[in-house]
């Protein structure tokens, strides 16, 4: 039998434990408090050699300096378009395929499977010189599309597909098929109504994905008017000196969208990124 | 597929339609497979037997591009810092996630949430803004990590110019960025790990690191290993941090092999001889995986 003193220890030793796991937990995020914060003191205030963790005065000037006087709007438009594509069309051609992966039998199925699960293993970074030639050669470079195009392949999402139209019983295909119900009608009357949530999941995901990309997006554009916001934020910088402030306030505006999408879809983002480590939900 | 009531010619039928529905389906990502995946693949052993510049056209040079790796000494650094990269950022990085992931696992419900997003907060964010905000925690006169230095008594430096200081650094903000992903799995693994377990150790009066070293840690280890593979791949690949970091500063010192790769074709314009280090790095982890799934086999099939 468990004694009262041990027991006592023991919820001694496990109360430490979470106290310190909370108190790491506020050190970790304080950087992040810390640059949103900075972000909303005037100027001179950033450079005080003590720490203040509140402004002695609130300001949104630096925001309001980067919406009106530099190109972040530009920027949030490319980066918008941008990762709505590349997750439209990923989702959509990745859906597709791990639908005749899964339901239809045809020659090469196997040989495909193996080529998506082997390209998981390629690192695209060991591409991008090709990657440049090629959207050069198709003109592409400083356009959409050409932002785009190397970032439309996660092999990943065809296999978590591919594993939860697995899941679908057979009784549900087989009720469609003798309605003559076609392959598309299924898919889309059946299959993707019932794998609704890990849609939406993984479009989340890959919208993350795609905004925070930075090494090709940078290679591939040279024009500041069509640089995404991860890259303007950091190759674009006011003509004369430097501006703590202000440059913490374009962070912020960068990194707006993804920290929301996170905070309002916690479980669905955690989810599709567990599900695309290769562990099942 | 054909119900029980088929007869053979409408099963040969419905093959050929199934095999026509699905070329439809597979023909917009294998289209994109191709042309973005397979061809620069193919491309970039092409060229880096060749002397050709970023775009354009060169001759057939053989393995000189390869020969003249062994005695570049901006390859060996890179090489070198890639290397004390992930060995400052994998091991480091898996241990730190474990502990975090085992003090998060004890909290329930909306507290384990909001302490979970805490640490997972970095993950979601682009290395520009991780970038920008470290930029500033470390500034030389103004950063808040000068008064640690300072409340240590050790003079202050300013750490991503300094050469000593910089992988150290890039580590500890990496760690920082990407370690929400790897308690995620952690937190996977140990939801996955039966209550009963331990409440007959709880029966059994077990000390508390006898639990660790004869539950979890074994029960753990598929998740432990695939989070340090997961991680020594990526961090084979590091460049952005890097080479944001190094604006203003020193590049060649703080060479990567990513970095390397862009410097060669990006700034010095010679596609084949960056295609030489690209290949390079594209063996290594290939290697890494292959190597990863096998031992990921062996050990399942001890299980």
């Amino acid at each position: 039998m468990v004694s009262a003193q041990s027991l006592r220890r023991v919820n001694f030793w496990g109360g430490a434990i979470t106290a310190l796991t909370v108190v790491l937990a506020i050190i970790w995020a304080f950087p992040l408090y810390w640059g949103v914060i900075s972000s909303l003191k005037p100027e001179d205030e950033v450079v005080r050699p003590y720490i203040a963790l509140w402004p002695e005065t609130l300001t949104f000037q630096h925001y309001i300096h980067a919406l009106t006087a530099t190109q972040i709007g530009n920027w949030y438009i490319n980066s918008v378009v941008v990762a709505v594509g590349v997750t439209v069309i990923t989702i959509t051609s990745s859906m597709l395929c791990g639908y005749a992966l899964s339901q239809l039998s045809f020659p090469g199925r196997k040989l495909l499977w193996w080529v998506i699960l082997a390209s998981f293993m390629v690192p695209t970074q060991a591409l991008i010189i090709n990657h440049f030639v090629l959207v050069a050669q198709l003109n592409l470079l400083n356009t959409w599309a050409g932002i785009m195009l190397p970032q439309l392949i996660h092999p990943v999402i065809i296999i978590v597909y591919k594993q939860f139209f697995d899941q679908v019983p057979r009784d549900f295909r087989e009720a469609a098929v003798m309605d003559n119900a076609g392959e598309f009608r299924i898919l889309s009357k059946v299959y993707l109504p019932m794998n609704w949530g890990v849609t939406t999941a993984l479009a989340i995901v890959t919208f993350i994905w795609t905004w925070n990309a930075f090494l090709w997006p940078f290679l591939s554009v040279t024009r500041t008017e069509m640089m995404t916001i991860t890259v303007g934020i950091t190759q674009v910088n006011d003509a004369f000196g430097v501006y703590y402030a202000r440059e913490l306030a374009a962070a912020v505006l960068a990194g707006l969208p993804v920290a929301l999408a996170y905070l309002l879809f916690q479980r669905k983002v955690t989810e599709a990124i567990t599900l695309s480590a290769g562990i099942k939900g | 597929m054909g119900g029980p009531f088929d007869l053979g010619g409408d099963m040969l039928i419905n093959r050929r339609k199934d095999t026509l529905i699905a070329v439809v389906l597979v023909a917009p990502f294998l289209a994109i497979y191709l042309l973005v995946f397979i061809w620069p693949t193919m491309q970039m052993f092409g060229i880096s037997f060749t002397d050709a510049p970023l775009i354009g056209d060169g001759n057939f040079v053989g393995v000189d591009n390869y020969a003249r790796l062994d005695g570049d000494p901006r390859f060996r650094t890179a090489a070198w810092n890639t290397a004390y990269f992930v060995l400052l950022t994998v091991l480091p990085g898996t241990v730190v996630a474990l502990l975090i992931a085992l003090g998060v696992s004890r909290l329930k419900g909306r507290a384990q949430a909001a302490v979970l997003a805490l640490f997972f907060l970095p993950y979601i964010l682009p290395v520009s803004v991780v970038y920008l905000i470290w930029d500033w925690v470390l500034n030389f006169q103004f950063g808040i990590s000068m008064h640690i230095l300072d409340w240590l008594g050790v003079a202050r430096v300013p750490i991503t110019k300094t050469r000593d200081w910089f992988m150290p650094a890039m580590a500890v903000v990496t760690i920082w960025w990407t370690a929400g992903f790897s308690i995620l799995l952690f937190l996977a693994g140990l939801r996955a790990i039966p209550a009963e377990i331990y409440e007959a150790a709880a029966l059994d009066n077990a000390s508390r690191w006898t639990v660790f070293r004869k539950i979890t840690w074994p029960l753990l280890y598929p998740i432990t290993s695939l989070v340090f593979t997961i991680q020594l791949i990526s961090q084979l690949k590091i460049f952005d941090q890097v080479y944001l970091f190094s604006q203003g500063g020193r590049p060649n010192d703080n060479m990567v092999l990513v970095y390397y790769v862009f410097q060669r074709a990006f700034q010095q314009d010679q596609g084949g001889r960056a295609a030489a280090v690209a290949v390079t790095l594209f063996i290594l982890v290939v290697a890494v995986s292959v190597l990863q799934f096998q031992l990921l086999r062996l050990s399942g099939g001890r299980r």
